[in-house]
């Protein structure tokens, strides 16, 4: 017999059990003109007469069109095209009659309806393919009926349903009346890999079109009658608070409706992980259009305090933590200096493996280095913005975010409405990269609209965005690596802290492949909001650790790679310690992949290289970066890729996301950097703030996948963190001279010069 | 407020508005036209642009009455389903990640390519200079150039 998967349906809480038939068109997961993917004449698919309504995640209608809702945010990761995907394979249907809709927040009928931790693909794998799977039980258990025939007699084929034996066949349309009505069932069947037809197939982005020809899908493109515009004054510089604002003269310009104080979080109010709010006082301008509120903005008169120390209560998934808000206007020279203290002291161990000390006490060689990275800020293209409709009975929330499920807690609290009164839509995310996961413009724009008692849509400008904090952390993490005589690893030593968080992943590569380790902690407080980015404490640690590993290697007198291979093997064949978090096996994967897809053994001349590899987010990724040096500009000419994400879903999005994450890692490390001076953000816009462009890309990427059958896992972020390492390591091929703070632009051009 | 003549994607109409506002927000809350993005307000990351006269501008910084009947082209001008040559190419290299910025870079090429037919890779990343992409699908944006050159000379 035929080893089968079976999927028990009893995970499947409400969006698996029956809800009702639609009919009519009736639309109950939709909603306005942002949401749907419109059917293009151009496609030859008409709209059908009735939807049928299967589960939480797909309704088919009579003529065979079958529309999959896509539970998660997009912001540029492709998961609403990926996930639908994995929905379409297990139903069994010809893709082209495939629309996808975004679904609005609902907890009762979906799970974890977040952009985070590159988990969309990997959690959802079970119930998107449970989904398409238990619908296609339905509609062969409705045709067997029809037919009187055994359930088990029924095939199916991209969306028809076969009885082979009577030679009937029917459209999934023709059956969908009927098994909606049909008992979901207990437990189904689904496919094995090797028969998968979408899954591992490159499918287009379900947005294209609409995104090449401009409609509306972001949330700044939200409009409604009788819309008003609102933006928000928030103070000039971290360690300050609103003392007074003088308005008369801004509030008699032309379209302003009015000026306002709003409070973010009620003081008593206990928030939750994701309520970071840098500025919870802020002023509010709300006129008719955007030109005349900036025009009010700047004539507004705010005058600034400076804020005493002060304690919030946060709740961080559960337990409730005291949150200490120092006082003080900060600078980066005292943040710098300060994070250069912790290079001598002992700080937090985390993880102690042998007897560290003795061995670093009895080696032949020490190498120490310390590795610095700045704050970023996100600078998502598309400023943050909301869009908020609050009356007395409900409230209605249209824009871009990651994490609805999170936000719409705080907003129940903040106007005292229960959940079911608030309905949260999801639109196209103009990036996010962690930093729409903090949600406070959300409750701004609510608690504005509340105020005006009108539709509203407050916009960021992109000066506010760039200075409303939630960066990423500044770090600095020092290392110690002893060798023996013989040139073996025999002690490993890391130091990692920051302001206000430590980047240390104590268990990490190379925690279980050297006998002595130590990894300490440390961080600093700090008044400076900071949140999750692109691959959160990954991005900075990554980089330095592989950097390190470089050293170590050359130390050593071994290939870079060679040696990353040789403690893989220790950690694979005897592991030290308990906790080891990776494969060691399928981290060797992508370094042996790298090594022949980018000709590593066959060295080119003046051309510089850099290896990387890291585990990160469950999946592996390895990179060569490739450097040049030509007119005294240095150049990326290529790099090289291998990830082990496990099924790839969707290749050449998986690839473009790669792409981009390498371009985004290359960006950050070379340009990257919010500065502070007296708590004032230096940077309020990108004539100031560097940001990658065109001509500094490099001007070839080749990514490629490790083959496997092993569940799929994700690709927003675990190609970011390893190519700044690969970067830094081939920066110093390329210059003689390691690099070991960022951003490095300024180092690396002023060594191009001296070439 | 004056009343201010435009000629936008062929179509001739009037808005009355303060004559300073940039032509970005008149296309974007006046029009409805929103495939025009705001990005920085400063021209300095060409999410906003236009053609004015067949030139690539930056509509943030462009104030409405010094376009009054001048022959304005926006995205959702180019053409009626998507299918100018560079939009397909598009497509075809499957290039948005967030998709934010690419009616700007769209915009973009699409006047270097009516300028230059064929640009070389140096020229091609010299005229997109302006326009950032924060999801860095660059590559791709090159990439696509070629291929709508090549599908143009045809």
């Amino acid at each position: 017999m035929m080893a089968q998967t079976l999927f028990k349906t009893s995970i499947g809480r409400r969006s698996f059990l029956k809800t009702s038939v639609l009919a009519g068109g009736g639309l109950m997961l939709s909603f306005s003109w942002l949401g749907g993917c419109q059917l293009n004449p151009k496609d030859g698919l008409t709209m059908p007469k009735e939807w049928f309504e299967l589960n939480g995640y797909l309704k088919i209608g009579e003529n065979g069109i079958v529309t999959i809702i896509s539970p998660n945010p997009e912001g540029g990761q492709n998961v609403k095209t990926s996930m639908p995907m994995i929905v379409a394979e297990e139903l069994d249907v010809d893709w082209k009659n495939v629309i996808v809709e975004q679904a609005p927040l609902n907890t009762e009928l979906y799970t974890r309806q977040f952009i985070g931790g590159s988990q969309a693909i990997r959690q959802g794998w079970r119930s998107l393919r449970l989904a398409g799977a238990s619908a296609r039980q339905m509609l062969r258990e409705a045709a067997a009926q029809a037919w009187q025939v055994s359930v088990e007699e029924i095939t199916t084929e991209a969306g028809t349903l076969f009885h082979k034996t009577s030679g009937k066949s029917a459209g999934y349309g023709e059956m969908a009346s009927a098994a909606a009505k049909i008992q979901v069932p207990k437990e189904v069947k689904v496919k094995e890999v090797k028969e998968f037809k979408i899954i591992g197939t490159s499918r287009k982005n379900v947005e294209g079109r609409k995104i090449i020809t401009g409609k509306p899908l972001f949330g700044i493109d939200t409009k409604r009658d009788g819309m008003l515009i609102a933006m928000i004054v928030h103070p000039p510089a971290f360690g300050m608070k609103l003392k007074s604002v003088e308005d008369s003269s801004a509030k008699g310009m032309p379209g302003i409706k009015d000026i306002f104080t709003i409070k973010t979080f009620d003081d008593a109010y206990e928030r939750q992980y994701f309520d970071t709010c840098t500025f919870p006082e802020v002023v509010a301008v709300v006129g008719n259009t955007t030109w005349e509120v900036l025009n009010a903005k700047k004539a507004l008169k705010v005058e600034w305090e400076t804020f005493s120390d002060h304690t919030i209560s946060r709740n961080a998934f559960g337990s409730t933590q005291a949150v200490d808000i120092p006082a003080g206007l900060e600078s980066t020279t005292e943040h710098m200096a300060n994070m250069a203290q912790w290079m001598t002291k002992s700080a937090n161990v985390v993880r102690r493996d042998g007897n560290p000390e003795l061995a670093f006490k009895n080696s032949a060689k020490i190498i120490e280095r310390t590795y610095t990275a700045p704050f970023l800020a996100h600078n998502c293209m598309e400023p943050m913005n909301f869009f908020a409709h609050v009356t007395a009975k409900k409230a209605e929330l249209v824009g871009p975010l990651q994490k609805p499920e999170f936000t719409e807690k705080a907003l129940s609290s903040r106007l005292g409405m229960p959940l079911e009164n608030i309905e949260i839509h999801m639109t196209r995310l103009g990036g996010g990269f962690g930093r729409r996961s903090y949600a406070h413009f959300l409750l701004e724009a609510a608690l504005i609209s509340q105020k005006m008692d009108a539709p509203i849509k407050l916009i960021y400008t992109r000066e506010d965005d760039m200075t409303s904090g939630i960066y990423r952390p500044t770090y600095s993490a020092t290392y110690r690596a002893a060798l023996d005589a013989d040139n073996n690893l025999i002690a490993f030593h890391v130091k990692a802290g920051g302001i206000p968080e430590s980047p240390l992943y104590a268990n990490r590569f190379p925690a279980g492949a050297v006998d002595n380790y130590l990894a300490e902690d440390w961080s600093i407080n700090s008044n400076i909001t900071v949140g999750s980015f692109r691959a959160p404490r990954s991005n900075f640690i990554a980089g330095a650790e592989q950097s390190f590993l470089d050293e170590v290697a050359e130390a050593a007198g071994k290939d870079p790679i060679a040696l990353r291979l040789e403690l893989l093997a220790r950690a694979s064949k005897n592991p030290v310690g308990e906790n080891n978090e990776y494969e060691a096996n399928r981290y060797a994967g992508v370094l042996e992949l790298v090594r022949e897809k980018s000709g590593w053994d066959n060295a080119k001349p003046h051309i510089h290289r850099g290896v990387a590899a890291y585990f990160c987010h469950n999946t592996y990724v390895a990179q060569v970066l490739e450097m040049t040096f030509e007119n005294g500009k240095p150049g990326i000419p290529r790099v090289c890729c291998a990830i082990d994400c496990g099924i790839v879903v969707n290749p050449d999005a998986a690839t473009n996301l790669a792409e981009g994450a390498i371009v985004d890692g290359i960006g950050n490390a070379l340009y990257g950097a919010m500065t502070f001076k007296e708590g004032l953000p230096e940077k309020n816009n990108f004539n100031k703030y560097r940001i990658i462009r065109h001509s500094e890309a490099p001007k070839s990427i080749d990514v490629h996948f490790v083959q496997n059958e092993i569940d799929p896992t994700g690709m927003g972020e675990p190609a970011f963190p390893p190519v700044i390492g690969a970067l830094a390591n081939a920066m110093y091929k390329a210059t003689n001279k390691r690099h070991y703070n960022q951003p490095f632009v300024q180092a690396l051009e002023t060594s191009a010069l001296r070439m | 407020m004056a009343v201010i003549n435009l000629n936008v994607n062929g179509k001739k109409q009037a808005v009355d508005v303060d004559p300073q506002t940039p032509m970005l927000w008149v296309l974007r809350e006046h029009l409805n036209l929103v495939g025009t993005k705001y990005g920085c307000g400063i021209a300095a990351c060409g999410a906003c642009t236009i053609h004015l006269e067949g030139m690539a501008v930056r509509s943030c910084q462009l104030p409405v009455s010094s376009a009054e009947n001048k022959a304005i082209t926006t995205i959702e001008g180019l053409s009626e389903n998507g299918d100018h040559p560079v939009q397909k190419a598009w497509l075809e290299h499957d290039v948005p990640q967030c998709g934010y910025c690419q009616s700007g870079q769209i915009m973009t090429a699409v006047a270097l390519l009516h300028d230059n037919p064929n640009p070389t890779d140096a020229e091609i990343e010299s005229a997109m200079h302006g326009n950032i992409c924060r999801c860095g699908t660059y590559l791709r944006i090159r990439a696509a150039v070629k291929t709508a050159a090549k599908s143009q000379s045809l």
